[in-house]
C-alpha cells in the first residue's frame, strides 16, 4: 500500500494535476450552489473536457473534483434558501436553514464546510485502507436488506413527529409514499397513477418537489409575513466563529456519521441520500434531552450530521465504482462511463493494472477536501449575506431560482405547473402546521422501498426474506427502536412531569 | 423520478466543449452539413446521450459537419420528445432524434401514443447485441448447464436485469428461454432500477444468471468477475470472440438492441438522403471507430427503408413475445 500511496502521490502533486483538482472543485461548487443542478449534470457538462485531456488520471482528478465539489456547495442553498437542490442535502435544511433564520447563516455554512470537509477527509483514509476489502461488504446486501434500510431511513421521520405531531408526520409521510407510486414501477412497465398524461409518466421529479414542499412556500411567506425576513444580523462576519462548546459537542457526531455514512456509501443504490437521513435519525435519537428538542429547530448536530454523512457516502461511493465496476448511484455511473471511454476498466483489477489511476484518485481526493475547506472558509462571510438583501429583491430571487431549478431538470414546462400546484398545497399545508420534511423523506425512499420490497418478495416468494436473512430482521428491529424511542421518552417524561405533579 | 437531467446551460456548455475539441483537430473531409440539431428524448448520462453527443463528437471531428448542438427532452419513456418533434415537424428539418429498442416496445404497450412509423426514419446506425452472464466462479460453465440448473428447480433460478419485467432485459431473458425450447413465461425474472444494481444483485449471489448488454458484459467479463453464458448475435464478435452465441449452443436466440435517427415527419427527400449520405460517410471514419470502440457497439447501418424493414421485423418479434407474457 505504501508503495502504491508514493506512486499516487507523485502523479498527484503533478502541478497540471493540482490545477485539475483545484479547477474541478471550483467549478463544482460554483455550478453545484445553484438549485436543480446536482452533481450528475456538472459531471455530465464535464465529461467532454475530461476525455479531450486525454490523461486518465487527470480526467478522473479532475472529475472527481467537480463532484466533491458539487456536493460541497449544494447545502448552500439548503441553509440559506431552504431550497435544497440535490435529494443528498435534504436532510441538510432541516437545521441548517433554522440556523440561517436565527441570523447564524455564517455559522451554519461553517459547520457544513468543517463536517464536510471531514467526512470526506475520513472518506478518503477509510477508502484507502479498507476498498479492495470493502468490496465484498457491498456485496453483503440483498434487496431485502435494502428494503430494511430503507424502512430505518423513513424512521427519521420520527424526528419530526415532535410533540402532538405524530399523526401528521405519519399523514405526510404516506402521502409522500402516494406520490412516490406515480410512473412507472416497480412490477411492470405500465404506468401508474398518471391520469392519461405522459408528463407524468416518469413520476414527479425530486426537484420540482423539493422546490414546491420547502422554497416556494418559504417565499410565500416571507411574502405575507413581512416581519419573518428580519433576519437580524446574519451577514455579520463574527457569526462565523464556532465556539469551543460547540466545536466539542460536534466532534463526535462528525466522527461518527464518517464511519456510518461510508459504509451506507459503500452498498450500491443505498448513497448519500439514506446516509444523511438515517445520520440524521440517529443522531437525533442519540442527542440527549435539550439537545434532542433542538432538532429541526436550528441544532448544529443536526446539521453537522447529514452534512458529514452525505460527504463521507459519496466517498464510500467509489468503492462498488472502482473495486467491482459497479456504479452504486446515477453520478458514478457517468463517472463509470467516463472512464470506460478513457481506456480505464474498473474493477477487481484495476489496482493492479492500472495502480497509478486508482492511487491518484485517492490522494487528489485528501487534495480535493483540503482545497474545498480553503476555498469555502474565506467565502462565507460573502455567500451568507445573500439573506441580507432586501426583502423586495431576496424574493424574486428566490422564485427565479425555484423555478428556474424545477425547469432545468427536465426542459419541460408542465413541470413548473406541477411545482406551483405542490407549493399551493405546500403552502395550506403549512398553515395547518403539518410537517413537509416527512413528505419529502417518503417520496425519496418510497421508490427505493417499493424495488426493493417488490424485489425481495418475489425471490423469497412471500414474506419469508424477513425472518430468513438475520440481517434484514436486525435492521427492522431497529427502525422499529428508532421509531418508538421518542413516543417512550416521552411517554415517560410526562408521567415523570404528572408523577412531580401529584406529589406536590 | 427523474433527478437529474440536461439544461439548457449544460448543453450549451457541452456543445461549445465539443465544438472546442472539434476545432483542434484538422478538418479531414468536405463538410457536408453546416450544422446538426440532435434531439435526445432522455436525461444525461443515458444510452441515447451517448450515442448523439458521440455521432456528434464524430461528425464534428471528420469536419463533416460544422457544429453539432444537442438538446435534452425527458419524459414519457421517451413520449414527450416523440411529440414534440411531431408537432413542430415543419420547424424541425434541421433535427435528428436519437432513439433504440425502447421506442418499439414502448409503442407496444402503448406507453408512447405514437410509432416509429410517424417520423422520418433516417437510419439505424449502431447495435448492442445482448447476452446472458453468471459470475465468473458460478458452477454454470454454459448455457446447458444453466438451463440443467433451471429445470431442476424452475422457480429457485433468478434471472436479473437492469429493466422492469416486460422491459428489454426481460424480453431477451424469454427470447433465450422460449429459442431452448422453454416456457418464456415460466422462468422467475427479477427486474432492476438499473443495470449497476442488477450486476450487483448478480454478484451477491441474489439472482442466478443477469440479462445484460454485451458491451456491460465484455467490461465485467474482461475484468474476471463474470462469464458470459451467451450472445444473442448470429455469430462470434470480433470484440471478444471468447464468448459462445446462443446459435452455436443450439438455442434460436438473436436480438440486437439497435440505436437510430429519425427526423420529423414530411422531413424533404433530398434533406433525407443528405442525412443518410452525411451518416454513411461519418461511418467509415476513424473518428467514428474511435467512438464506436468506446461505445463497445458493433455498426448496423441501416438507412431508411431497410431500417423500416428491420424496425417491423423487431415489432413482430417482441410483440409476438410479449402477447405470450401477458403484457399486450
Amino acid at each position: 500500500m505504501l508503495e502504491g500511496l508514493l506512486i499516487g502521490l507523485t502523479s498527484a502533486i503533478s502541478p497540471f494535476n493540482l490545477m485539475m483538482v483545484v479547477v474541478g472543485c471550483l467549478i463544482g461548487t460554483l455550478i453545484g450552489m445553484l438549485p436543480g443542478l446536482g452533481p450528475m449534470s456538472i459531471i455530465a457538462i464535464m465529461i467532454p473536457v475530461a476525455i479531450g485531456i486525454g490523461d486518465p488520471t487527470a480526467a478522473l482528478i479532475l472529475l472527481s473534483g467537480v463532484y466533491y465539489g458539487a456536493i460541497f456547495g449544494g447545502s448552500t442553498s439548503s441553509i440559506l434558501l431552504n431550497a435544497p437542490g440535490v435529494a443528498g442535502t435534504v436532510a441538510s435544511s432541516f437545521d441548517g436553514y433554522p440556523m440561517a433564520r436565527k441570523g447564524q447563516a455564517g455559522k451554519a455554512l461553517t459547520i457544513a464546510a468543517i463536517a464536510s470537509f471531514a467526512g470526506g477527509t475520513i472518506g478518503a483514509i477509510l477508502l484507502m485502507i479498507f476498498a479492495p476489502a470493502l468490496s465484498s461488504v457491498a456485496l453483503l446486501f440483498h434487496s431485502a436488506e435494502y428494503f430494511a434500510l430503507m424502512v430505518v431511513g423513513l424512521s427519521a421521520i420520527a424526528a419530526f413527529a415532535g410533540t402532538g405531531q405524530v399523526a401528521k408526520a405519519l399523514m405526510m409521510t404516506i402521502l409522500g409514499l402516494i406520490l412516490g407510486t406515480v410512473g412507472e414501477g416497480a412490477l411492470s412497465n405500465m404506468p401508474r397513477f398518471t391520469f392519461g398524461m405522459m408528463e407524468l409518466q416518469s413520476g414527479f421529479s425530486f426537484i420540482t418537489l423539493a422546490m414546491a414542499m420547502f422554497a416556494l412556500p418559504e417565499a410565500l411567506f416571507l411574502v405575507m409575513n413581512p416581519s419573518r425576513a428580519a433576519t437580524g444580523d446574519s451577514g455579520k462576519i463574527e457569526n462565523l466563529r464556532i465556539t469551543r462548546d460547540e466545536a466539542k459537542s460536534i466532534a463526535p457526531v462528525i466522527g461518527r456519521q464518517s464511519l456510518q455514512g461510508f459504509f451506507i456509501g459503500v452498498l450500491p443504490g443505498a448513497g448519500a441520500t439514506i446516509a444523511s437521513f438515517l445520520g440524521y435519525a440517529v443522531e437525533r435519537n442519540i442527542a440527549k434531552g435539550k439537545e434532542q428538542e433542538e432538532f429541526g429547530k436550528g441544532s448544529i448536530k443536526g446539521l453537522a450530521a447529514p452534512e458529514t454523512a452525505n460527504n463521507a457516502a459519496c466517498t464510500g461511493s467509489f468503492v462498488p465504482l472502482l473495486t467491482l465496476g459497479i456504479p452504486g448511484s446515477g453520478t458514478t455511473a457517468i463517472l463509470l462511463g467516463a472512464l470506460l471511454a478513457l481506456n480505464v476498466t474498473p474493477g477487481p483489477r484495476l489496482m493492479t493494472d492500472t495502480p497509478d489511476v486508482f492511487w491518484a484518485v485517492i490522494i487528489s481526493m485528501y487534495i480535493g477536501n483540503l482545497v474545498l475547506l480553503i476555498l469555502n472558509l474565506p467565502l462565507i462571510p460573502y455567500i451568507a449575506k445573500i439573506l441580507t438583501i432586501p426583502r423586495t429583491f431576496l424574493i424574486p430571487f428566490i422564485l427565479f431560482f425555484t423555478l428556474m431549478g424545477s425547469y432545468l431538470g427536465q426542459n419541460n414546462s408542465t413541470e413548473l405547473l406541477i411545482l406551483v400546484g405542490f407549493g399551493v398545497v405546500a403552502t395550506i399545508l403549512r398553515f395547518a402546521d403539518f410537517p413537509l420534511a416527512p413528505l419529502l423523506i417518503g417520496f425519496i425512499l418510497g421508490t427505493m422501498l417499493e424495488d426493493n420490497f417488490a424485489r425481495a418478495m418475489q425471490l423469497y416468494r412471500g414474506f419469508g426474506f424477513i425472518l430468513e436473512r438475520p440481517m434484514t430482521l436486525g435492521l427492522l428491529v431497529l427502525a422499529l427502536v428508532l421509531v418508538l424511542l421518542p413516543s417512550y421518552r416521552g411517554y415517560r417524561a410526562r408521567k415523570r412531569a404528572e408523577g412531580v405533579a401529584d406529589g406536590d | 423520478m427523474n433527478t437529474f437531467g440536461w439544461t439548457r446551460r449544460a448543453l450549451i456548455a457541452a456543445a461549445t466543449a465539443t465544438v472546442a475539441l472539434g476545432g483542434a483537430v484538422q478538418a479531414q473531409a468536405e463538410q457536408m452539413m453546416e450544422s446538426v440539431h440532435f434531439l435526445i428524448p432522455g436525461g444525461a448520462g443515458g444510452g441515447w446521450d451517448g450515442t448523439a453527443r458521440g455521432t456528434g463528437e464524430a461528425l464534428v471531428n471528420a469536419g463533416l459537419v460544422g457544429n453539432a448542438t444537442y438538446e435534452n427532452l425527458s419524459g414519457g419513456g421517451g413520449g414527450v420528445a416523440i411529440a414534440n418533434l411531431i408537432e413542430n415537424a415543419a420547424s424541425s428539418h434541421g433535427t435528428l432524434m436519437v432513439n433504440s429498442t425502447p421506442i418499439v416496445i414502448r409503442a407496444l404497450t402503448g406507453e408512447i401514443a405514437q410509432s416509429f412509423r410517424d417520423l422520418t426514419m433516417v437510419a439505424g446506425t449502431v447495435g448492442d447485441y445482448a447476452a446472458l452472464v453468471v459470475t465468473a466462479d458460478s458452477p454454470l460453465q454454459s448455457m446447458e448447464d444453466a438451463l440443467a440448473s433451471y429445470r431442476e428447480a424452475p422457480m429457485d433460478f433468478a434471472i436479473g436485469g437492469g429493466s422492469v419485467p416486460g422491459g428489454m432485459d426481460h424480453l431477451v431473458a424469454a427470447i433465450v428461454m422460449q429459442g431452448a425450447g422453454e416456457d418464456p413465461t415460466a422462468f422467475n425474472y427479477i427486474g432492476y432500477d438499473a443495470g449497476g444494481e442488477a450486476m450487483a444483485g448478480l454478484l451477491s449471489g441474489e439472482i442466478d444468471a443477469l440479462s445484460t448488454g454485451f458491451s456491460e458484459a465484455i467490461a465485467l467479463a474482461e475484468q474476471g468477475e463474470v462469464r458470459i453464458l451467451g450472445v444473442t448475435a448470429p455469430e462470434r464478435v470480433p470484440a471478444y470472440d471468447a464468448a459462445p452465441t446462443f446459435a452455436e449452443q443450439g438455442i434460436d436466440a438473436q436480438f440486437v438492441n439497435w440505436r437510430g435517427f429519425f427526423a420529423a415527419p414530411g422531413l424533404p427527400a433530398e434533406q433525407l438522403t443528405a442525412y443518410q449520405d452525411m451518416l454513411a460517410t461519418m461511418m467509415e471514419t476513424p473518428e467514428w471507430e474511435a467512438v464506436r470502440a468506446r461505445m463497445g457497439l458493433v455498426n448496423i447501418y441501416r438507412p431508411g427503408d431497410e431500417f423500416t424493414a428491420f424496425l417491423e421485423a423487431q415489432e413482430k418479434q417482441l410483440g409476438d413475445l410479449m402477447r405470450e407474457l401477458g403484457f399486450l
